[in-house]
């Protein structure tokens, strides 16, 4: 009873601080966001008032394993949900800021503009889509590696939580207007201040679990794992060290000025792809390839080169984002250097990913699941080899700025990022929530052919567009001036922006029929379907040739 | 020399070499002698866990 009136009291203090931020910010952005804070602490006080039960010992808002004998799946499940819930929020964002470059009239000022959905969009995608599946199976793979419960459970509750709080404040403050500029490292001070905290629990509920592991050997998943929470958290701090203009206001400026901002900002950029969008995502292909194609992965030493070599390599190739600006020289070209080299690794990994199916190909037509997985690799190894040459300088000074770019990003993300997580989600539902398998795997089927052919109508018109954008930009006339106008390149990209948005729909509509499929299953339904693995007998075909007599 | 320089010599001569040194024991280390049914073992562990927890 003491404890469950103290825990009120703090939320009550809670909300009373965050009514006299409400009242004393500097800006409104700063005020609607203290607004959000005093709802959660209303919503917490409320929850634990409601779940006050006074027979019980324990006094928790949520229910915690029961004993070692299990694993704690709770915090997994959510995120499974949240990964659905976001996926599906990105994904619509995005197809409607691609439908804004086709139809102006899309623009809705000032919430809805195309340069406060685009952040909101790349952030629902990589930090709320891709972080919370990250959370999730990194939960889930950690504990099956070590054989042993999720320590601090209450922590691992917190960290779920705390990150969907850090994806609410960024998200409105996006469409609020308030940013620090800096490309996936938007959110202003306070928000990066929440997210520090957030992120220092998930590394010690994770560090947590491999030093009480029962296993002796951590799996290589888990170095990768590891790599992508530490390298994130450095990253992170680093790249937004600021000073706030007010403590109640949303302002701050950069500890950096000029072009050593902008060095940090893309060594923070490049490898928030190469930690967060890579190393996290090859942990789920080192654990989820092996355990669905049930074969061990090809070649666990490769796996242990390509780990090292990541790491040793990714962290200096940042500088490429920064050719032909003021960097000095020798820092474009090492980076340069460094992407180059960076191919190398990346399709040992990609081959050791595909390779573990070696043996078992035919599971590729047989299970659609693995289909998803190999596709993904498949991404991972084009997408890998497009980085490298598009980081050469003289490639670059065609493709940089240009839509080329996006369609690069998007094969990644889409194909790598994309494919694998749903492949993972698939993997997970019907294990976390006991069914005895999904309501549908033809639907899985459907999910993988929309989003492939969706990919490929995205990254094929950004290659033209791109392509089209680099040659039209760098055009002199016999007069020594530049022949089109920036609006000449607009309109002459119409068509492929119209494709691109086309093709956005297409993988929408998959992540559609993954949802319905999940809810299905969630509900407990099964589908009555013809297998996939269907090969059909003629009983009349199945006869030795035999003479036939002349007529 | 400033400490930029100080840092930058560094940099480029034994921090480098440390680097490239421990870059390569890294990578042959899992090609000891004797290493390969611990990597096997390590590759298959993962399937241990069967019932998935159930």
């Amino acid at each position: 009873m003491e404890a469950v009136l103290g825990r009120i009291g703090l939320w009550f203090a809670l909300l009373l601080l965050s009514i006299v931020a409400i009242v004393s910010a500097q800006d409104s952005g700063f005020a609607a966001h203290m607004t959000i804070i005093a709802i959660v602490a209303l919503i917490l006080i409320w929850i634990t008032a409601a779940c006050y039960d006074p027979l019980a010992k324990a006094q928790g808002m949520f229910r915690m394993p029961e004993g070692p004998s299990r694993y704690d799946d709770d915090p997994i499940r959510w995120g499974v949900l949240a990964t659905i819930f976001w996926g599906m929020a990105g994904f619509l964002a995005g197809v409607f800021i691609a439908l804004q470059l086709v139809f102006p009239e899309l623009n809705f000022e000032p919430y809805l503009s195309f340069g406060r959905v685009r952040p909101l969009h790349t952030s629902a995608v990589i930090f709320a889509f891709g972080g919370n599946a990250l959370i999730a199976t990194s939960f889930y793979i950690v504990q099956r590696t070590c054989r042993t419960q999720l320590a601090f459970p209450g922590l691992a509750r917190f960290v779920f939580w705390g990150y969907q709080l850090f994806i609410v404040l960024a998200a409105t403050g996006y469409l609020l207007g308030i940013t620090q500029s800096k490309e996936y490292a938007e959110p202003e001070w306070y928000v990066d201040l929440w997210l520090t905290i957030v992120w220092l629990c998930y590394a010690a509920v994770f560090i947590g679990t491999i030093v009480k592991r029962r296993e002796p050997h951590i799996y290589v998943a888990n170095w990768f794992f590891l790599a992508f929470i530490v390298t994130i958290a450095m990253l992170h701090v680093v790249n937004n060290l600021a000073m706030p203009v007010s403590l109640l206001g949303s302002r701050s400026y950069s500890a950096f000025a000029g072009v050593q901002d902008a060095l940090t900002q893309w060594w923070y950029g490049h490898n928030a792809v190469g930690f967060f969008l890579t190393a996290g995502f090859l942990a789920m292909m080192y654990y989820f390839v092996p355990k669905q194609a049930d074969r061990p992965v090809y070649s666990y030493r490769l796996s242990i080169i390509h780990f090292w070599s990541l790491i040793f390599l990714y962290i200096w190739a940042g500088p490429h984002h920064l050719h032909y600006t003021a960097l000095p020289d020798w820092a474009q070209t090492l980076g340069m250097v460094f992407s180059v080299i960076l191919w190398m690794p990346s399709w040992g990994g990609m081959i050791n990913g595909l390779m573990t199916l070696n043996g078992a190909w035919d599971k590729i037509r047989t299970d659609p699941i693995i289909r998803m997985m190999a596709m993904s690799l498949a991404f991972y190894g084009m997408s890998t080899f497009e980085g490298p040459m598009m980081s050469i300088k003289s490639v670059n000074s065609l493709s940089h700025y240009t839509d080329w770019t996006i369609g690069h990003v998007h094969s990644g993300a889409l194909g790598w990022n994309g494919l694998i997580t749903f492949a993972a989600v698939y993997y997970l539902v019907p294990r976390l929530w006991r069914r005895e398998r999904l309501y549908s795997l033809r639907m899985i089927n459907w999910h993988f052919w929309l989003a492939t052919l969706g990919i490929v109508f995205y990254a094929a018109s950004m290659w033209v567009a791109g392509v089209t954008q680099g040659l039209m930009w760098r055009e002199y006339g016999p007069d020594g001036y530049l022949v089109n106008s920036f609006v000449d390149t607009v309109a002459a990209l119409e068509p492929m922006y119209m494709m691109r948005a086309f093709g956005g729909l297409l993988y929408l509509a998959g992540a559609v029929i993954m949802t319905y499929n999940v809810w299905m299953t969630l509900a407990g339904k099964v589908r009555e379907e013809a297998s996939l693995r269907n090969a059909p007998h003629d009983a009349e075909k199945d006869r030795p040739i035999t003479a036939v007599p002349a007529e | 020399m400033s400490l930029y320089d100080t840092l930058r010599h560094f940099a480029d001569s034994y921090g480098l070499v440390v680097m490239i040194a421990l870059f390569l024991l890294l990578c042959a280390w899992p090609f000891r002698p004797g290493s390969k049914q611990y990597n096997r073992n390590a590759a298959t562990m993962i399937f241990k866990d069967e019932d998935d927890g159930r």
